[in-house]
């Protein structure tokens, strides 16, 4: 199958997408940035073709009447003994990777004692990771060092007082290990690391012809036919030039993938706020960012959060819970906790300032989308902020206020919106 | 670091202005007088009749911020009690005395005779030489300009310049050197300086050529150097622009781009660009590279009008020097209104046949900066050629981000390159 | 929570909602009130309102938008690094808030007012826009020549605004109208100087301000019945020191500022608000060429403001110092908006004349709608409290 994929290199988070031919998406991936922006593109892309390959097994079982409602099911066992055996094959890594870093002079009077530590450490996180696949079960993290992280430390802990070891001499050698581990790609192809999930689901009991299809299936290359980077971090990428598009032109183009009818794009992330104009055919027409000042970006919750001693995630629940509203006049992130305290040692309750907090954000990404121009029907609003209830609900009320009876499109997966940008110009540029 | 490469008229300019700054910090051993005055409304002319030597605090700002030493100045005024908020012009002028007032050529500058508070299109030249003359205690001449407020000078505006001219300004000028006005004289250096702009208007219209043989931005600000400055009405300043002319030609006869700071010629021009505000100068040579490395050449610009603006057709004029001088005061850019700085925008956009207007935003520079975005509006709306906007300030490197002025160039140009190429389609 | 209201209490909480109106619904009142009446607007800090009421027209004065409209539409048109008067201003046009204005004045003040009189020529055609450029020549026969002839120019473009001539006659009475303004407001300053307990600076400001949005005679009555109230006012003397306020001539800080300066310990004795009705300090001559009589006291009697050129450096600051001493204030608060080009160049001069004449002074920056008046009340204490110390 040609591949074509976008990627979106994010202050925050990374995010790739894959098409096929026919732009139809075929599957999505996403990782934090790291400080390796190099890492951070080939572990997205690598998740977004494991989501590519189930999308390619389901339109596959989807051929068998026989296993019709099943589906569903099969592709969770799958995916689950999938991401148990990789987690499986970078454990691996990690105390290859551990015993080499028992080298170190430092460990030389007891080098032996530590990798017997360690020996011990990874046969325990070996055993617990049948729990931590089991059916149903729900992961904190999709992230390696999340999961390994804690068990090894309440491993390792007790191991090291076992053997008389200091903790702090293992816990370096773990600390200087999982930093590699995670910035290199890895070891096992993704095809081999299949191969051992559908051997491990026992191709989830549908038969020796439902496995032989998954196998035929999974045989089927996906050739990375174009790759198209953007996102604040796209000039790190290692791709030439002509493959790299600015984030305002994707995430119009995405936008316009998602909702076809979209005439403007607000899109509020971690950095910046942009208003963007597009044309019928998703092309972009016309864009403002904020200024230098980054007041009002979705940062600027991230700030109140600290300030507040919540979750970024808390914010907009509660100050739907407000009653009435507290006028808040700066949107200066630098000045927003003195606002906040000031604000709470008058008395005014948090919902309230929160709901006053949201609506000063929405007024900004307001005056942006009035410099890019306004709001035409319909309006898509993308972004980390986006998934916020309390900024949505102010967004709709003002857009109501100022631009009329609009259509207001927000995608839940909005997230994806540069990467598919992205990869709808990597088809373009082949098929165009 | 990497010697810019430069066009010889630029070498020859580079010795015209070392020239300049020699002359002024040996003012003491040749017993001449020094006057301090500013780019918009600079009457050179003039202070050339009482044989005072022009001195620029604008341009003495541009060279500390080239050399990065702006950045230090600007803090040590802010030090000493200067806001933030204001012009960084100002501020580096004003850090530089206090670290000794050194001229590019290493020698201090003596102090001013006279402040020629040339008063045109910028509010901040009034304080800033309340500052100076707060400092110097010399003779300070105001010359009160007024706005164009509603697009064009009255007889009551010019009448009111000239008036100054006559009683404040000349006998202020024969006070402080001891020279009687001969207004003939002053005719002979008026008629050197409209021949000297007449081949500057020759060379920023070729920008309308395809590929440009010049910058009118980047390369513009090194070819309106002399005229605005202490050489119009001179014979060097005449040479420079004749020779100037004549490479220009050479590019032009040749189909040649202008040449860039590393060297290479820019020929393949993707796009053109009318830009508006000033340039960033802590930054300059890495600003201009992120154009040319689009392949993106400045046709037109408005920064390169603010020392006047001849391609409307205004020229000194000898038989009339002191109506001409009040009329050159009067109509450069930034003494205009918002509605003519949209005309003459738009106007650029559709007779240099530019992609759009790009605004490069000067947080120091009300006078340039405020209305800007309703002014890239404007011109979008009349020429229906999408604009960009980005932010830096003349002298101040703690803003200029390189990495958001280049996402912002580098939507913008693809952006351009998307809708060129819906268009093709559809045709 | 309030104690019973004051007759001078009940004139200053009308003043407040007529400042505090963003629809200004009285102006409108004015001009429904008889067909063919015009409304002139103005933004800071000097337009000569005899001209415009001598047309027959209300002048309006227009200072933003306060701390209580949302600026939306007019973000749009600024950068991060610009003040927040014309975003307000902006912001009051394209809400519809000023369509009854049929013309509007943008003196000189900076480069923001200055482009802002452009940018309103675009946005809205319909208006009668124009700069007003007043001279920085002092001499009568150059810039009070030209300053006559920009006058002329100003009442021609009234009449054709208004249709009706304005005659010498017309603009006599005016100016005798503005000289009892101008009397009567120097009056209230005077009065709280003596006893500033008794006028709380944030009701003499919205007196003030109030007064740019009413007809002169009704504002000269409303002085007359405020400085009548402020003579039986009853209030408690509080140990606070006395302080002039500089620098806040253009964008207006909130009245939840005023009373943050006074709750710190600082009682008002001077202040550059809205600078408009004491901008000239002596009475215009009602004989003679009433053109050339309000050039004469531009020239020769108004204030010294950052917007104006100081011929004589020696003169840089006389005017502030002077004042000081005139009201008795103990200290300076030099108190600019963030932005304010006028303002913050000039600090450094003016705070530097009055250290050297030994007046402790300081300085913050606000806008007009700072949110945040603990770290004001922090300062003035201290200032209050310094001032105490050492005196």
């Amino acid at each position: 199958m040609r591949c074509f994929i976008g990627i979106d290199l994010g202050s925050t988070t990374t995010k790739a997408v894959v098409m096929d031919d026919t732009c139809r998406v075929m599957g999505r991936g996403i990782t934090n940035s790291r400080s390796n922006y190099d890492t951070a593109a080939a572990v997205a892309k690598q998740e977004a073709l494991i989501d590519t390959r189930l999308t390619l097994f389901r339109n596959s079982l989807s051929a068998f009447p026989t296993l019709a409602g099943k589906v569903d099911d099969i592709l969770a066992d799958i995916e689950r003994n999938f991401r148990h055996v990789q987690y499986l094959e970078k454990l691996e890594d990690l105390e290859q990777t551990c015993l080499e870093n028992t080298g170190t002079p430092r460990l030389a009077d007891v080098r032996a004692v530590a990798r017997g530590v360690i020996a011990t450490v990874f046969t325990r996180l070996r055993e617990d990771s049948g729990d931590l696949f089991a059916p149903g079960v729900a992961r904190k993290s999709d992230f390696f060092r999340d999961l390994a992280g804690g068990g090894f430390m309440h491993a390792a802990e007790a191991a090291c007082k076992d053997a008389g070891l200091s903790f702090d001499l293992i816990l370096n050698v773990y600390d200087k290990s999982i930093i590699a581990v995670e910035n290199r790609e890895p070891t096992a192809t993704m095809e081999s690391t299949f191969l051992r999930a559908l051997e491990k689901s026992g191709a989830a009991g549908g038969g020796p012809e439902v496995a032989q299809v998954l196998k035929d299936t999974l045989a089927v290359p996906l050739e990375e036919s174009y790759v198209v980077g953007t996102g604040y971090g796209r000039v790190r990428l290692p791709f030439p030039k002509e493959h790299i598009r600015s984030e305002i032109l994707c995430h119009g183009l995405g936008a316009h993938m998602m909702f076809p009818g979209t005439r403007t794009v607000l899109d509020i992330g971690g950095q910046d706020t942009k208003g963007i104009q597009v044309d019928p055919n998703g092309i972009v027409e016309n864009f403002q960012m904020n200024d230098r000042c980054a007041a009002g970006c979705g940062r600027y919750l991230g700030y109140i959060a600290d300030e507040m001693s919540m979750g970024l995630h808390e914010l907009g629940p509660m100050a739907l819970k407000a009653t009435k509203q507290v006028r808040i006049n700066s949107t200066c992130t630098v000045f927003a906790g003195a606002e906040l305290r000031n604000r709470l040692a008058l008395g005014e309750k948090r919902e309230d300032i929160l709901a006053g907090l949201h609506r000063a954000i929405i007024l900004r990404a307001i005056s942006i989308l009035s410099r890019a121009g306004g709001v035409q029907d319909e309006f898509t609003f993308t972004g980390g902020v986006a998934k916020n209830g309390a900024a949505v609900k102010e967004l709709r009320a003002l857009i109501k206020e100022n631009y009329g009876d609009v259509t207001i499109n927000i995608d839940p997966d909005s997230i994806y919106t540069g990467a598919l940008g992205g990869a709808t110009f990597a088809v373009r540029a082949v098929t165009q | 670091m990497t010697v810019a490469v430069k066009e010889p008229s630029m070498l020859l300019q580079k010795e015209m202005i070392a020239g300049n700054y020699d002359a002024i910090t040996s003012a003491h051993e040749t017993g001449r007088k020094v006057s301090s005055t500013f780019v918009p409304g600079n009457l050179n002319e003039l202070l050339m009749c009482f044989g005072i030597l022009n001195n620029l605090p604008e341009i003495n700002a541009i060279q500390n911020g080239m050399r990065r030493l702006s950045g230090d100045y600007i803090m040590e005024a802010e030090k000493g009690g200067h806001s933030e908020d204001v012009c960084t012009y100002v501020k580096a002028d004003i850090g530089m005395m206090g670290r000794g007032n050194i001229a590019p050529n290493g020698k201090p500058f003596p102090e001013p005779d006279v402040l020629l508070l040339s008063y045109t299109g910028c509010y901040t030249f009034m304080k800033w030489f309340e500052l100076l003359r707060a400092e110097y205690k010399c003779p300070t001449l105001m010359l009160h300009v007024p706005y164009e407020g509603d697009g064009h000078s009255t007889p009551n505006m010019i009448d009111y310049v000239v008036k100054q001219l006559k009683e404040v300004i000349i006998p202020g000028l024969e006070e402080v050197s001891g020279v009687k006005f001969d207004i003939d004289r002053l005719r002979e250096i008026l008629a050197l300086s409209a021949k000297a702009e007449d081949d500057l208007v020759w060379c920023l219209e070729t920008g309308k050529h395809k590929p440009s043989p010049i910058d009118a931005y980047f390369g513009g600000v090194y070819y309106i150097g002399p005229i605005f400055t202490a050489f119009r009405g001179t014979e060097e300043a005449v040479d420079y622009y004749t020779a100037l002319r004549q490479e220009v030609k050479a590019r032009l006869d040749a189909g040649q781009g202008p040449t860039l700071p590393d060297g290479s010629v820019l020929t393949d021009q993707k796009y053109r660009l009318v830009v508006e505000g000033p340039p960033n100068w802590t930054s300059f040579r890495e600003f201009w590279q992120m154009f040319a490395d689009e392949g993106a050449v400045v046709v037109a610009s408005s920064y390169t009008k603010v020392g006047g603006m001849y391609d409307l057709g205004f020229r000194h004029d000898p038989a009339d020097p002191l109506r001409s001088l009040a009329e050159y005061c009067l109509g450069c850019y930034t003494n205009r209104n918002l509605p003519s700085r949209v005309d003459i925008l738009a106007q650029y956009v559709e007779d240099y046949e530019a992609d759009g207007l790009l605004v490069n935003s000067i947080k120091s520079c009300n006078s340039f900066s405020a209305g800007q975005l309703m002014i890239m509006r404007e011109v979008e709306r009349r020429t229906g050629k999408p604009g960009a906007f980005i932010e830096t300030d003349l002298v101040d490197p703690r803003y200029f981000s390189p990495a958001n002025v280049k996402n912002r160039l580098e939507s913008y140009f693809q952006m351009i390159d998307q809708k060129r190429r819906g268009a093709n389609k559809a045709a | 929570m309030d104690m019973p209201v004051s007759k001078a209490g009940v004139i200053a909480r009308r003043c407040e909602s007529i400042v505090d109106d963003l629809s200004f619904q009285a102006a409108r009142d004015w001009k429904a009130a008889e067909p063919g009446r015009k409304v002139v607007g103005f933004l800071p800090v000097y337009v000569p309102m005899e001209l415009i009421h001598a047309a027959g027209c209300l002048p309006l004065g227009l200072f933003g938008g306060g701390d209580r409209i949302e600026v939306i539409h007019g973000d749009a048109y600024y950068q991060s690094y610009i003040c927040r008067i014309p975003r307000s201003t902006i912001e009051l046009g394209v809400t519809g808030r000023l369509d009854f204005v049929d013309g509007l004045l943008f003196p000189f003040v900076c480069d923001v007012i200055r482009n802002l009189s452009g940018m309103w020529k675009v946005m809205f055609p319909d208006v009668w826009t124009k700069f007003f450029d007043t001279p920085q020549n002092f001499d009568p026969e150059i810039g009070g020549t030209y300053y006559t002839h920009e006058l002329r120019e100003l009442r021609a473009d009234l009449e054709r605004l208004t249709g009706r001539d304005i005659t010498d006659a017309a603009l006599r009475a005016s100016i005798a109208l503005y000289n009892e303004n101008r009397r009567l407001v120097r009056a209230v300053y005077d009065a709280r100087a003596a006893e500033p307990w008794k006028a709380p600076a944030a009701d003499v400001y919205v007196v003030m301000r109030a007064g740019l949005m009413m007809p002169v005679e009704e504002h000269n009555a409303l002085l007359a019945d405020y400085l009548a109230a402020l003579d039986i006012e009853d209030r408690p003397r509080k140990d606070n020191v006395r302080v002039a306020i500089f620098g806040s001539f253009c964008e207006q800080p909130p009245l939840a500022l005023l009373k943050s300066i006074e709750m710190a310990g600082c009682y008002v004795v001077e202040d550059d608000y809205s600078l408009v009705n004491r901008f000239i300090t002596e009475d215009v001559a009602t004989d003679g060429d009433p053109l050339a009589a309000l050039s004469t006291a531009y020239l020769r009697h108004s204030v010294e403001t950052s917007c104006k050129y100081v011929p004589n450096e020696a003169d840089k600051g006389r005017f502030h110092v002077e004042r000081v001493k005139q009201t008795g204030a103990e200290g300076v608060i030099y108190a600019a908006p963030s932005f304010c080009d006028p303002a913050l160049l000039d600090r450094p001069m003016i705070c530097g004349r009055l250290s050297d004449a030994g007046i402790p002074n300081m300085s913050f920056k606000y806008a007009e709608n700072s949110g945040q008046m603990q770290p004001i009340r922090e300062q003035a204490g201290a200032f209050a409290d310094s001032i105490k110390l050492w005196s």
